[in-house]
């Protein structure tokens, strides 16, 4: 059986004015590291605080290891380690205390469990006597990952761990959640990183409350329809602003230093049209290259996708 | 038990490490005490007064020298014409001046009747009238002191005790008054703020989603302030009766025992205001509007409850300081036992769970 198992979840705020998520159902195998993708907004952490009891859904049911969430709240509390998407430590404890805090309240103790924190805690020991708020960025989630994994939890949940924090923290990061998947814990973690989807065993892409696709990042990447290509020249705003207008064209975004295009008819012709076109307007440096599309490039294609369907 | 500890270490280390809360928690009494025991009082000392003494006589320099012995009075100046008088006045410093005509001590002792005239700056009415009143018990005192056996027809005397504060000292009067408000402030301000901080911090978020038993947390939460609303009960109490002369008629151990009722009281208040609100800033004003101003106003030390129309007087039945007043000044000022304040210790104790309950009951184990 799966570790968690929801079905047709449904949560809303305001008296059912705002809808937060939307009909959702995944679910998750022991020892799977499963990842919710998405911008702010999408609904995530409100999947996160139903699954760990904060939060009692509309309708729809949920499971976590076999326990319902609204009728086993509290069997599913002692079991589970919970990161909130904000730094939720004390900012006025020191690293140590905030670590043995947290391991009286599940009644165990930092020694008990070293060995699963350790890689982890090795990195912040040089600090323990310093106080949680005073730490950076990378430090603080480093800690509160520590203190969720403290009791041993069978199942993670972590909220949005990397926002705010800088690329080196964020890699080392994945890093240690891989190790932790290595040794069985099964993880649901949510980024709007689309970069770091790739770092997911499955990853759920999600937009206003609702999963517009479940797969293996390389399964999504792979089911991309069209060709992509990558488009530069030296006015990029400008360029932009044509490309929307050209007629061939299926789709057109900004994307880091290039623009993203795939085209109607993708052939030969007209790509050498659009290239000729370009270079006659006069822009200068114009640099058109294949590329594989990413987990970002599947993302805007489905919200455009279900933009045009509603 | 080893949980519920580390939560109240947790509490202290809290308390202790925000240096700023500290300082207002202990700052606050001793603040208060001082305040209301040399700056707020409505007794008068060292007022300064001028002496216009035409009469220059046995009479009149045994007066004046009265007035200068007492407490209440300074002769800041001696007049010598009177045109003096209203130049004195003008120039703000003197609040009374005393007029003794010729003649004064022949007047009295020849004709049985002599003119003492005190004028009296009226600009503030309250401290004119104190201030003639304290002339007009000199001047009897003197007048009782000539002639003790002086029998005269048809005299009735009237003879005024003051009971438990014969020398109506102010203390006495708003002592249990700051410590009420000082154990309500710091108890339903400080508990109130704290877990609704936990709220606002997501620390709450975490403490849920473990196995925890929340009322553990706010428990372990009330154990602090209880103890260090305790040392300002102390520090307020040593305070007012080595400096202001506070009596402490009754046993000390039933007031501290009652104060500890209170206290709980004051934290089962904060308990509720801290689960029914979503943020610190919130908290506070519930706090401060809600209790601050009916316990200044509706205890009964700074404005007589009985005065009040009787709206206010049955809404003062609802504010736990009325009672809790009530109890200290019947400990320390009357000296009774507990079979006089059962009624009011019942008060509290009914307020007390009423509040427990409520606040148990309104205890989220979930977000909103």
């Amino acid at each position: 059986m799966a570790d968690l198992l929801i079905q047709q979840l449904r949560k809303t705020y305001n008296k059912g004015a705002t809808i937060a998520v939307d009909d959702v159902s995944f679910s998750v195998e022991q020892g799977a590291l499963f990842g919710l993708i998405g911008p702010d907004g999408a609904g995530k952490t409100s999947i996160f605080r139903m699954l760990t009891t904060l939060l009692l859904p509309d309708s729809g049911t949920a499971s976590v290891r076999g326990m319902d969430i609204v009728h086993d709240y509290k069997a599913i509390r002692k079991e589970v380690g919970y990161m909130p998407g904000k730094f939720s430590l004390y900012q006025d404890l020191t690293v140590e205390e905030n670590l043995n805090f947290f391991a009286t309240v599940f009644n165990t103790s930092v020694a008990e469990n070293y060995s699963l924190i350790k890689d982890i805690y090795v990195q912040i020991e040089p600090f323990k006597t310093r106080k949680a708020g005073k730490l950076s960025g990378g430090m603080k989630q480093k800690l509160a990952l520590c203190c969720a994994l403290i009791h041993r939890p069978t199942v993670l949940f972590l909220d949005e761990p990397t926002t705010g924090v800088d690329t080196v923290s964020r890699k080392e990061f994945w890093a240690m959640l891989q190790q932790l998947k290595a040794q069985g814990i099964t993880i649901l973690v949510s980024t709007p990183y689309m970069d770091e989807a790739t770092l997911c065993e499955r990853i759920a892409l999600m937009q206003s409350g609702r999963i517009m696709a479940i797969d293996t990042p390389e399964r999504l990447v792979s089911a991309y329809p069209d060709r992509m290509y990558a488009i530069k020249a030296k006015d990029m705003s400008a360029l932009l602003q044509e490309l929307r207008h050209c007629g061939s064209l299926a789709s057109c975004y900004a994307f880091g230093e290039y623009h993203h295009i795939t085209f109607n008819n993708d052939n030969e012709v007209s790509r050498t049209a659009l290239v000729q076109y370009f270079t006659e307007q006069g822009y200068k440096d114009l640099e058109l290259k294949e590329i594989a599309p990413g987990i970002e490039d599947c993302f805007i294609r489905l919200m455009n996708y279900a933009g045009n369907s509603h | 038990m080893k949980q519920f500890l580390t939560f109240v270490r947790k509490e202290f280390y809290h308390v202790f490490r925000d240096r700023k809360t500290l300082l207002i928690l202990f700052g606050l009494p001793v603040a208060q005490i001082l305040l209301f025991g040399f700056a707020l009082t409505n007794e008068i000392r060292n007022a300064r007064i001028a002496v216009f003494d035409e009469a220059r006589d046995e009479a009149s320099a045994a007066i004046i020298s009265k007035i200068r012995a007492g407490k209440n009075f300074e002769v800041d100046r001696i007049l010598s014409s009177y045109r003096q008088i209203e130049a004195s006045f003008r120039e703000g410093k003197v609040k009374l001046v005393v007029v003794f005509p010729r003649n004064f001590r022949e007047d009295l002792l020849h004709r049985n009747k002599a003119q003492v005239q005190v004028l009296a700056d009226a600009s503030d009415p309250n401290t004119a009238s104190t201030l003639t009143g304290y002339i007009n018990s000199i001047l009897l005192d003197y007048q009782q002191s000539l002639s003790p056996a002086a029998a005269m027809p048809y005299r009735i005397v009237t003879q005024t005790r003051m009971l438990y504060n014969p020398e109506l000292k102010g203390a006495t009067n708003f002592v249990p008054g700051v410590m009420a408000l000082v154990l309500m402030l710091v108890c339903v301000l400080m508990t109130s703020v704290s877990i609704v901080r936990e709220k606002e911090n997501g620390t709450m978020e975490i403490l849920l989603v473990s196995p925890i038993n929340p009322f553990l947390v706010i428990i372990s939460k009330a154990i602090p302030y209880f103890l260090l609303s305790l040392v300002n009960l102390a520090v307020i109490l040593v305070l007012s009766v080595s400096l202001l002369d506070m009596p402490l008629n009754g046993s000390l151990l039933l007031l501290l025992a009652e104060s500890s009722l209170f206290i709980i009281t004051a934290l089962a208040l904060g308990l509720l205001i801290s689960n029914t609100t979503a943020s610190q800033q919130s908290a506070m004003l519930i706090a401060l509007m809600g209790m601050l101003i009916p316990t200044m106003m509706l205890t009964g030390f700074m404005f007589p409850l009985e005065n009040m129309p009787l709206p206010l007087q049955l809404i003062s039945n609802i504010v736990p300081s009325k009672w809790y007043y009530i109890i200290v000044k019947s400990i320390m000022i009357k000296g009774l036992g507990f079979s006089a304040i059962w009624k009011e210790t019942l008060v509290l104790l009914g307020m007390t769970a009423f509040l427990l309950l409520v606040s148990l009951k309104k205890f989220r184990i979930r977000l909103q």
